[in-house]
């Protein structure tokens, strides 16, 4: 099946939920296709800057309990994002730094410590076949290569002639937030809830829901009320959407949102304040403010 | 898939690690009125889009509201025209709905852009909706559904009549939504929408043909749903191709039409084709 000459990972320790993920597949939406990609978008990309990949090149990305797995040829891997114990065959290595991973030997990234998703690049890139010019996972819609399994074997793309750029010094990982507060811009729905809930959204505190997913930020806290109680007709969800299913608790959308959704949005959240939410543990205190 | 039992694409309260949505989610419905008050408004003239509001939808979208699902189908058509033409300001995804239209990732490096376009995007005048000059997508139909007496009862016809009113209709894919490729098709007349199943099925098989509110759709492959099935389309791997250009076969603004086979001959029939041009059409020139 595996081409001898190829190179692989083979995946020893598939974790709580390991998915490839690269910068996604935008401009399909209107196909009902979202956009997936990294959910933590800065980490994947300075991860793959750290082995010499091209920032889109497709990582690992984890949730919660880190992964394992085995290359077959010799290979230079980063483990970034949230913060983990990092070894190789055993032996702690540096964690947000390239590494130097033996044909055969095991690169672990252990559970998060701090964060919930940690990224692995490598160098070349993980090159399983794309769909709509995305490796990326859509755990939503089904799209791309399926939630890694035990003894799984990943394809890995050559590296850039050269090797990783040469290292200097510290680079400047984002932590984990200890509390999460995520920027509102109101609409495209707000008239759909009274006037005191959206006093609500921007006042109380949240927590963030351990039913958290790729799909959707889910929040433990006030509900908000509704003025409007007429069903929506569906219609287009951006990315950070704050959706209000009839629950009342806001689900902040990520990556793999729906294209479309039948319950009214009552903010926005701006793409460059979801890295933070992809690394917001549950129990995490959340708080919306106005943009 | 995601739970989202029907085909809004809700996503309700719960959910688990592996991205899996539960919970309810329904038919994004029909017959409702125009939204609400404060519109923006280039009302007027008959074939004008009437009253349209254009609603932020954080700082790169713009959500543009129209009267009805059919002006949102011209408004869309001409959000298309003037791409083509290069007359619209960079626009990442157009995402046609049940009565709006999304414009999202508006030009990013300019912050100003979307507000201009919101200012602009007012005074259209939006051609109202034409007479299909293309060829329909023709879509073969086994009308054999399990909620076809339902249909026929609801609609106050025998049974054998529905595949007759249905096949009959002009449709139209109006926008995609719920999975890659499932189209929301329009065109049945208003007498003819049915509610949603009381109780939604756990799994709907590929290719059923189902009906909810205004819409007809066909399941691009197995999922949940709450949909009323009337049939079935006997080879539904077209319906969906990600190695096509474009993708989906029912792609928002296609013309449909659903053609009546018997179950023995659905075998035998040609695979529908996704574009323009068709077969028979290019044997006549």
């Amino acid at each position: 099946m595996i081409p001898e000459s190829g190179r692989h990972l083979h995946v020893v320790r598939p974790g709580a939920l390991t998915t490839v993920q690269d910068a996604g597949r935008p401009g399909h939406a209107h196909l009902g296709v979202g956009r997936a990609g990294a959910l933590d978008g800065p980490a994947a990309r300075l991860a793959n800057r750290l082995v010499g990949n091209p920032p889109d090149a497709a990582v690992l990305e984890t949730t919660l309990t880190g992964c394992a797995v085995r290359p077959d040829r010799p290979v230079v891997a980063v483990v970034g994002g949230a913060g983990c114990r990092v070894t190789v065959d055993g032996r702690p290595v540096a964690w947000g730094a390239p590494v130097r991973v033996p044909a055969g030997a095991v690169l672990d990234a252990g559970p998060a410590g701090t964060g919930l998703r940690s990224y692995l690049a490598f160098a070349g890139g993980l090159v399983p076949d794309p769909v709509l010019g995305s490796r990326s996972a859509d755990l939503l819609s089904g799209l791309g290569p399926a939630p890694l399994g035990e003894g799984d074997e990943l394809p890995l793309g050559e590296p850039a002639s050269g090797g990783p750029p040469p290292h200097a010094g510290p680079v400047p990982w984002p932590g984990a937030p200890a509390e999460l507060v995520l920027p509102v811009h109101p609409g495209p729905r707000h008239d759909w809830f009274t006037e005191a809930a959206l006093r609500t959204l921007l006042t109380a505190s949240y927590r963030v829901s351990p039913h958290s997913n790729r799909i959707g930020l889910r929040t433990e806290g006030p509900p908000l009320e509704r003025s409007r109680t007429e069903e929506l007709p569906s219609e287009g969800m951006v990315m950070g959407a704050i959706q209000v299913p009839p629950d009342g608790r806001p689900v902040v959308f990520l990556n793999d949102h729906p294209t479309t959704g039948g319950y009214p949005v009552v903010g926005v959240v701006p793409e460059r304040a979801l890295a933070a939410a992809a690394q917001a543990v549950p129990g995490t205190r959340l708080r919306f403010v106005r943009a | 898939m995601s739970g989202a039992g029907g085909t809004g694409g809700r996503v309700s309260g719960s959910g688990d690690a592996d991205g899996r949505v539960s919970g309810s989610g329904d038919t994004g419905g029909g017959a409702h009125g125009p939204s609400g008050t404060g519109s923006a408004s280039s009302a007027g003239s008959p074939g004008d889009p009437g009253t349209l509001r254009v609603l932020p939808a954080g700082p790169h979208a713009l959500l543009v509201e129209l009267a009805d699902g059919e002006h949102a189908e011209a408004f869309h058509a001409e959000l298309l025209r003037r791409r083509e033409r290069g007359e619209l300001p960079a626009v990442r995804d157009i995402v046609p709905a049940a009565r709006t239209v999304l414009l999202d990732g508006i030009a990013e490096r300019a912050p100003e852009a979307r507000d201009r376009l919101a200012r602009e995007l007012v005074s259209w005048r939006v051609e109202p909706p034409r007479g299909e000059d293309r060829a329909p997508v023709e879509v073969p139909v086994v009308y054999d559904g399990p909620d076809l007496d339902e249909v026929a009862a609801l609609w106050g016809v025998g049974a054998d009549e529905v595949a007759a009113l249905h096949s009959r209709t002009a449709f139209r894919v109006a926008f995609c939504g719920f999975a890659p490729g499932f189209g929301y098709l329009t065109g049945l007349p208003k007498r003819l929408h049915v509610p949603r199943r009381t109780t939604p099925r756990t799994r709907v098989p590929a290719g059923a043909v189902a009906l909810a509110g205004p819409y007809t759709g066909v399941y691009p492959r197995p999922s949940p749903g709450g949909w009323q099935i009337v049939g079935r389309m006997p080879d539904p791997g077209t319906l969906w191709d990600p190695g096509r250009e474009p993708a989906a076969l029912l792609v928002p603004g296609t013309p449909v039409r659903f053609v009546p086979v018997e179950a023995g001959k659905a075998a035998t029939l040609p695979a529908p084709r996704a574009g323009d041009v068709r077969a028979d059409s290019r044997a006549d020139t």
